[in-house]
């Protein structure tokens, strides 16, 4: 193991300890926050209990819909918006100032809209997420070197086939930061959704163990998703790290 | 013969583009008539006039050599050929069509700039335009051995494009293009990552396959020793925008390889290809300097 791995996982564990002792010797109260063991103990009992099972599926199913769609939408459009230097030169500044726009303060026009289902929360999700995918693969694809686009006519290939063959791939590293991105605002726009006005998810159970004081079942399921969002990114960057090491990278 | 009229070309040079012709070779036959090439201003910048009107005969199976000084249009006609562009002017007949802004048949282009592809290895980079074409593994397979074989390549197979030098990935670009039997191969300087013995060697690897394929080659090179040793004709361009100065016939015997840089005609042919275009570099330089 590298020695920054090491250090990195003993200051983490030292820190967990370090909260663990504050909690047990009574300096941060149970009514603030329950001891880190506890929160692992109850995550447990939770999951084997199976009373979580539908809110996590929800939420879940939930992130898993607004990434692929914003993957799939916000990449090709992308492409799209690549091949199009007018549109680009319009939709640029759109673009660049997405982000400032709370989609949140949508929320209840969508509601009004999809009904009080999942949809919403969905369109939340991807509102947030696909524009990541936009900006990240305009960002490959300038970076395309036009002797690999030239290659690919002299092979005679279409538009298209130039597209999904030598423009993609190519892009492959910077639309990989996009879908990392994709999951963390996949994530922030449903679990956040859920919190306001939900009936079922993660988000609901959360804020519904707030409000009654169930700081283990609260406490337990913030775990549950840090575990989960950092597990998939975690294995997303080991992944990418690959792929970079390849293209020389380091 | 009107169209040898137009500025910059050679009358004489007409007979010596006839004589030759090996009647074995499989190669294209490829005509430029006043080909021109304008690339139009945008946004306060002027047009910029890169090439022409230039008109070139390249015969079926003969090695083809141009050379002139930097920003004279070289990598333009190579793309006129390619069908990578249009002509302003003019147009340009690969075995008697003319092509339109497409690439025809049977060219195979080796670029200036690195061309192989990141994410594939040396093996999928090889096969990429026969996978391309459908054709099945196993001929692939075969294909792309006797390739990784010929341009030195061996042990090679999986390793990715980063993990090679400039020289070998420009290899693995030539080996991809050969790979499709081309009966026009266009190269725009593609030994310059290569240091000298390795472009010698190199040069000789392409002589091979020139006999071998028969095919019509036409080589861009700043080297004027490269040009001298390798063509049959060598095409001696201006300064921009790039007309025909010369065309110089090498009259070397078709089997011949890198030895022949020690006979007394390369120097000649070599002084000669300088004494052309000792004047023209100049005024090229001359114009960078006072544009910058």
């Amino acid at each position: 193991m590298k020695r920054a791995t090491t250090i990195r996982i003993l200051v983490l564990l030292g820190a967990v300890l370090f909260v663990e002792l504050l909690c047990r010797i009574g300096v941060i109260v149970r009514f603030t926050m329950i001891p880190p063991s506890e929160m692992v103990v109850g995550l447990f009992n939770l999951l084997v209990s199976g009373k979580m099972n539908d809110d996590m599926t929800t939420t879940l199913s939930s992130v898993a819909i607004s990434l692929v769609a914003s993957v799939i939408v916000g990449t090709a459009a992308g492409a799209i918006i690549h091949a199009l230097p007018r549109v680009r030169r319009t939709i640029d500044p759109l673009l660049a100032t997405y982000y400032s726009v709370p989609v949140f303060v949508f929320y209840p026009m969508f509601i009004v809209l999809f009904g009080l289902n999942d949809v919403p929360k969905i369109v939340i999700g991807f509102l947030y997420a696909v524009v990541a995918v936009i900006i990240n693969t305009l960002n490959g694809l300038d970076r395309i070197p036009p002797v690999l686009v030239k290659t690919g006519l002299v092979y005679g290939m279409s538009r298209v086939s130039i597209v999904m063959r030598i423009l993609l791939p190519f892009a492959a590293p910077y639309l990989f930061t996009g879908v990392k991105l994709a999951i963390a605002y996949s994530f922030i726009g449903i679990i956040g959704a859920e919190f306001i006005l939900s009936a079922n998810g993660l988000g609901h159970s959360i804020s519904y163990a707030y409000h009654n004081f169930d700081n283990v079942a609260m406490y337990s399921l913030i775990l549950f998703i840090l575990i989960v969002v950092l597990t998939i990114n975690m294995s997303l960057h080991a992944w990418e790290k690959m792929l970079m090491k390849r293209r020389g990278f380091q | 013969m009107s169209r040898l009229e137009a500025p910059g070309t050679i009358r004489s040079h007409e007979r010596e583009l006839k004589k030759a012709g090996d009647p074995t070779a499989m190669g294209t036959h490829c005509e430029l008539r006043g080909a021109t090439r304008v690339y139009p201003g945008s946004a306060g910048r002027p047009a910029l006039h890169a090439l022409g009107p230039i008109d070139l005969e390249l015969e079926a199976g003969r090695f083809y050599a141009v050379v002139g000084p930097s920003g004279c249009g070289k990598s333009t006609l190579l793309e006129l050929l390619a069908g990578l562009a249009s002509p302003s002017e003019g147009e340009v007949f690969i075995n008697g069509q003319p092509i339109e802004g497409n690439v025809a048949d049977g060219v195979g282009v080796v670029f200036q700039d690195d061309a192989s592809f990141p994410w594939l290895t040396v093996w999928d980079n090889i096969a990429f335009g026969l996978r391309q074409k459908g054709v099945s593994e196993n001929i692939i397979s075969e294909k792309v051995k006797g390739a990784t074989k010929l341009m030195g390549l061996n042990g090679f197979e999986s390793a990715y494009p980063a993990q090679l030098s400039g020289g070998m990935r420009q290899r693995v670009c030539i080996a991809r293009t050969l790979m499709m039997e081309p009966k026009l191969i266009l190269l725009d300087e593609p030994f310059g990552a290569l240091d000298q013995q390795t472009r010698l060697l190199m040069g000789d690897e392409l002589l091979n396959l020139w006999r071998e394929t028969g095919a019509t080659v036409l080589l861009i090179t700043h080297a004027l020793d490269e040009a001298a040793m390798l063509a049959d004709v060598v095409c001696v361009m201006s300064a921009r925008p790039g007309v025909l100065l010369d065309v110089v016939e090498t009259g070397w015997p078709r089997d011949r390889d890198s030895r022949i840089v020690s006979k007394p005609e390369f120097g000649a042919i070599t002084s000669r290809l300088w004494s052309l275009l000792r004047e023209e570099s100049l005024n090229a330089l001359d114009t960078k300097q006072r544009g910058s």
